[in-house]
């Protein structure tokens, strides 16, 4: 796995790692309603970029509008440097304009959802493997085996040959980190990965999470498990009613907060 | 015993003498009638099928126009009888066809009775598909669908690899009712003239005048048919649902 990793980061150039998301500028219009008023985010390789702030500050929204699961209305999406080529569509909003593109770089984020969204008529197994030999063109034989290997450092190589509808919300999370894990992403994308959990394992898919952030993956984190993104985070963004409120370092943003917003949102959340 | 009395010379020689499957019986022809009849309902039961799943990505993911065709399409072949459907379909629709040919240059050609029965009631078969699986594809979690965009799934793949086989479960049910239809919708096509197996009846009830046999017999034949279909059903229905826990009553 280490070797893995090394390989995905390219070496710093001129000291600085090389920008694996940048967002610029983003609006993101659903009808009247203005979700994301001019947005910008950057996450250097080895960053994890936690999003905070209350519901319906459109901190979801901007993490789906990376891979284009959402059209944004307009602004700039670079992923690993590249511009996701955007074309406007007849409702106003940009849409991917060359779907092989889209495609090319949905297929190296790596992204977990609230809800798990397991691919319900396949095992375990099969959904690790699915992406990688249907999508990325990985042999059959060998996608297996790195499955294996990513289903028993998930704590689940016992169930491999299980359907998710069998198995607990925290182990059906861990499997759907398994499954992020095996397109090799160059960053990985969480979405209130515990949000859906019962709280007695949320511990077990943090601590998953935990462990990719101190191995040195590259991510962006929605969530609202403000410990866990002070442990973990390397820059924590403040959202508040779709524009970045506060952002910087979590000692910073937890420990001495700026803005009266934040304030409030960090005693509320206690 | 006046119902023995009256069975009894019934079964021994006359019925099965009528039934037996050499000649002077008229066992092979039911059983040709039969298989005539399967294949109609297999072609027509698969090309509903196609256009089913056609219909149902265009009515959800198609273009405005595309939208409007099928819903065109599904309410009129809906709304018409099956029975004037195929009367038009098919002296219209072989009509057609020769016109175009003969528009061309062709000769005009004979339409088999086998291929019109099939895309007849394909077409039939479709418009019900369509709603059918259009309500499956919509049961789905769609947080299923969004994990094969987000991982770059292009859409022919995401249809045959995920929508299709999440779809299924709730498809099967609808789609058995179509299959047991499509069997039966094939005896409509006895009114073209087709040797299906109720146009075989008739032909052997109307020479033997023996009319109460044959159409008991014809109607064990659909019954066997509808039997068998419905134990290969459900091993593609348990099959379908192998991801889903079982449904039990609280307390098993």
């Amino acid at each position: 796995m280490a070797a893995v990793v090394a390989a995905q980061r390219p070496a710093p150039t001129d000291g600085v790692a090389a920008e694996a998301i940048h967002v610029e500028n983003l609006h993101k219009k659903f009808g009247q309603l203005h979700v994301l008023k001019g947005v910008s985010l950057s996450a250097r390789d080895g960053e994890v970029v936690a999003i905070i702030g209350g519901s319906g500050s459109g901190k979801s929204t901007l993490l789906r509008c990376i891979n284009c699961l959402e059209n944004p209305t307009s602004g700039i999406i670079r992923v690993n440097g590249e511009q996701i080529r955007l074309k406007p569509n007849s409702l106003g909003d940009s849409v991917p304009a060359d779907r092989r593109q889209i495609e090319r770089i949905r297929s190296r984020l790596g992204m977990v959802f609230q809800s798990f969204n397991l691919w319900s008529h396949m095992t375990l197994i099969e959904n690790v493997i699915e992406v990688p030999v249907h999508v990325l063109g990985v042999k059959r034989s060998d996608a297996i085996v790195e499955a294996e290997k990513l289903l028993a450092r998930v704590g689940l190589a016992e169930k491999r040959d299980v359907y998710p509808a069998y198995l607990s919300g925290g182990q059906q999370q861990r499997a759907a980190i398994a499954r992020a894990l095996a397109v090799q992403p160059r960053v990985m994308l969480f979405d209130e990965p515990t949000s859906a959990l019962d709280p007695e394992l949320v511990g077990e898919v943090l601590k998953v999470i935990g462990d990719l952030a101190r191995e040195g993956r590259t991510m962006v984190l929605v969530t609202h498990e403000m410990k866990f993104a002070r442990e973990v985070a390397t820059h924590v963004i403040y959202l508040w009613n779709g524009v970045v409120e506060e952002e910087g370092p979590p000692e910073q943003i937890f420990g001495a907060p700026k803005s009266e917003r934040l304030k409030q949102f960090i005693r509320s959340i206690g | 015993m006046p119902i023995e009395n009256l069975l009894n010379p019934m079964l021994q020689s006359a019925t099965i003498e009528l039934l037996s499957i050499s000649p002077p019986g008229w066992g092979a022809n039911l059983l040709r009638g039969l298989a005539n009849s399967i294949q109609i309902a297999v072609g027509a039961f698969g090309l509903g099928l196609a256009i089913g799943i056609a219909g149902a990505w265009g009515k959800l993911y198609g273009s405005p126009m595309v939208r409007d065709l099928m819903e065109i399409y599904t309410t009129v072949v809906r709304a018409v009888p099956e029975l004037v459907l195929i009367l038009l379909l098919y002296y219209a629709g072989t009509d057609l066809i020769n016109r175009a040919l003969d528009s061309f240059g062709y000769a005009p050609i004979d339409i088999s009775g086998l291929v019109a029965g099939i895309c007849v009631l394909g077409v039939v078969q479709g418009a019900y598909a369509t709603e059918v699986i259009r309500g499956a594809i919509l049961a789905i979690p769609q947080g299923q669908i969004e994990a094969a965009r987000a991982y770059g799934m292009p859409p022919g793949k995401m249809l045959r690899r995920i929508t299709l086989p999440a779809m299924l479960p709730f498809a099967i049910p609808g789609l058995a009712n179509l299959w047991l239809i499509a069997t039966k919708d094939t005896a409509l096509l006895a009114v073209v003239g087709f040797n299906e197996l109720t146009q075989e009846t008739r032909q052997a009830g109307a020479t033997t005048k023996a009319y109460f046999t044959f159409f008991v017999a014809a109607g064990v034949l659909y019954l066997l048919l509808t039997l068998f279909s419905n134990v290969i059903i459900g091993r593609i229905e348990r099959w379908a649902r192998r991801g889903m826990p079982p449904v039990t009553e609280s307390g098993q």
